[in-house]
């Protein structure tokens, strides 16, 4: 392959970089979130299983998620809102407790 | 938007399974071997092939270890089951003799509780924990490699759903012999008969190690203490300081009959003993799991020196359960042989799928864009791997009939051979055209595989000849795996020197799964 700097090229490149981050890493981010937010509703080994069992399901999905949506941006946005509420849930059922 | 959907799902699809097929496939097939782990250990120590469990096993054991290590800091005793008439117990020792991790494993007769002398061997053993943790990497790191690796194929499972519209069809379609068109119908057929398996075993088995990959909650919950972790979830309690103090253990006959009551005759499966000989040592019994579906932890623990219980651990809740049922359904210990055939076999669809992927991406990329370096390092990866660790394996079992019974650091020597042998076959598609290396690996694959029944014969009683007769599929079954995948190589060494030039024929999925 000749390497020659072509925009569109490495725009496309710069996108699926930036996908797989966003998969691999964000949305491990958004598990363990979840993990711990779900960790909240049972009790101290019962939401602790359920915590960590739910989460590579979470990560599946937001794997997903990651790749079906139209921008990486768009992606990206995504992860943080889901981030954003299993983090309001985690604090809100914190302080219930 | 639908269609840029299942676009973006197959481009996943392809490159998830790509970047990690090699490990996939070798943790698939090792894994799948893994449910014959005790057959496979027994088979490799003859000497014990005349054992048999007896009456007061736990007693025996239990005064065994006493002669033989009284000063370990702890004793862990694995019961003989009906797939393995030995106890084998593991024990901490100081000093020069102390193997990895300073362990100390040895075979004691249940009905004496003296040692068997069997040959060193890691045995089934080393399948299984290949298939989690591979082989010479820090423990934790290998085991989030493998982790990572089960993440990408649960990903590449759920993107190759969406991409496949036709699941239905794809059960009863095989194009044979057409290249790219054949291998991706075997691809498909071979995911969806097995698909809830494939999804099944992936799941649970990130699910088995989820205490250090997906770790937070312990955090929340336990305050980050492991410890108490394990203590709930496992039933499982940290050692206590040795008092210093001498004091007879307790006789165990009577917290045998206790826990047993306790669990509606359910029976031990592995005892584990604290400090033994000391006032603070403890004796903890776990049930054996082999009964049930769920392996959700029920132990009981006992003050060592009075035999008063300290501690219990019985099953909680829905969430116990179902990690209970999904860590039972991963290791498919329950439901007998049947059972654990199918899983079998299932497992072996689940290899034959990623292999079938990798094939399917170098073929694909030859056809399109003529290969270049990538495609090459993927056709000689393809044959190391999906060719050279059957033959590997082989070699495994060979060398451990072949390496002298005495020879020192043997265990270690036998999987040696093992990862030369499957060097030598990653080697090897270097110095060869494409075509003639999956031939050549082939063959010396059925070869090898072939072998070991035939070295079997030669070098011990524990033969075909003998096993048959007496009715010991459990030692037979082994040599007949061998000649079974044997077989099969040498019919895929023979499929590959007569390509495609045969005429077309219809073939049934099924047809193809059950080779």
């Amino acid at each position: 392959m000749a390497l020659t700097w072509n925009p569109l090229e490495a725009r496309r490149i710069g996108g699926i970089v930036s996908r797989s981050m966003a998969a691999i890493f964000g949305g491990y981010a958004v598990a363990a979130l979840a993990s711990i937010a779900l960790a909240r509703l049972g009790g101290r080994v019962e939401g602790a299983l359920a915590g960590m069992m739910a989460g590579y399901a979470i990560h599946t999905a937001a794997v997903i998620w990651v790749f079906a949506v139209r921008t990486a941006l768009r992606a990206w946005i995504g992860l943080a809102a889901a981030a954003g509420s299993f983090a309001a849930m985690f604090f809100l059922l914190g302080h219930a407790a | 938007m639908k269609n840029g959907f299942r676009q973006s799902m197959a481009w996943l699809h392809t490159w998830s399974g790509l970047v990690v097929g090699w490990v996939l496939f070798a943790v698939f097939l090792t894994g799948s071997v893994s449910y014959f782990r005790p057959e496979i250990s027994l088979w490799m120590r003859p000497e014990l092939h005349d054992a048999a469990a007896g009456t007061r096993a736990a007693e025996m054991i239990i005064a065994g270890m006493q002669r033989r290590a009284p000063d370990a800091p702890s004793w862990i005793i694995l019961m003989p089951s009906a797939r393995n008439p030995v106890a084998d117990v593991f024990w901490r020792e100081e000093g020069p003799n102390a193997s990895r991790r300073g362990f100390q494993q040895v075979q004691l007769d249940p009905r004496t509780g003296e040692g068997l002398a069997a040959r060193a061997t890691a045995g089934g053993d080393f399948f299984y924990a290949f298939h989690f943790q591979l082989f010479g990497l820090p423990i934790p790191l290998a085991r989030w490699i493998v982790s990572v690796c089960a993440m990408f194929m649960l990903v590449a499972i759920v993107s190759g759903i969406v991409t496949h519209r036709r699941i239905f069809a794809d059960f009863f379609t095989f194009r044979p012999r057409k290249g790219q068109r054949s291998w991706l119908d075997g691809h498909a057929a071979l995911a969806t008969l097995a698909l809830p398996y494939h999804l099944m075993i992936t799941y649970t088995g990130l699910i088995t190690l989820i205490a250090l990959t997906m770790p937070w909650p312990i955090l929340t919950n336990f305050q980050g203490d492991r410890t108490a972790y394990i203590a709930a979830v496992f039933g499982i309690n940290e050692r206590a300081p040795r008092s210093g103090r001498t004091a007879p253990l307790t006789p165990v006959g009577p917290l045998v009959a206790e826990a047993t009551a306790r669990w509606g005759g359910g029976t031990i499966g592995r005892i584990l003993v604290t400090n033994p000989g000391d006032a603070a040592a403890t004796i903890t019994f776990q049930q054996q799991d082999g009964d049930r579906l769920s392996v959700s932890r029920r132990t009981i623990t006992f003050n060592g020196v009075t035999g008063a219980v300290i501690a219990t651990r019985e099953p909680e809740g829905p969430a116990d359960a179902t990690r209970g049922v999904m860590y039972g359904l991963h290791v498919g210990r329950f439901g007998g042989g049947v059972m654990r055939a199918l899983f079998f076999v299932s497992a072996l669809m689940g290899s034959a799928m990623v292999a079938t992927g990798a094939i399917l991406w170098a073929v694909k990329r030859r056809q399109k864009a003529g290969g270049g370096a990538g495609a090459r390092l993927v056709e000689i990866l393809n044959v190391g791997t999906i060719a050279g660790l059957p033959a590997a394996m082989a070699v495994y079992l060979l060398a451990n009939r072949l390496l002298p019974p005495g020879m020192a650091g043997r265990a270690a020597w036998e999987v040696y051979c093992f990862f030369i042998a499957w060097l030598l076959m990653l080697l090897h598609p270097l110095l060869r055209s494409h075509r003639r290396a999956w031939q050549e690996q082939l063959w010396a694959g059925a070869l090898l595989l072939l072998a070991v029944p035939v070295v079997n014969a030669l070098t011990t009683h524990s033969h075909l000849g003998m096993t048959l007769p007496a009715g010991r599929w459990d030692i037979a079954g082994v040599d007949l795996a061998c000649l079974g995948f044997a077989v099969l190589l040498g019919c895929s060494a023979w499929m590959v020197r007569h390509p495609a030039t045969a005429t077309p024929r219809r073939r049934t999925a099924q047809a193809v799964a059950a080779e």
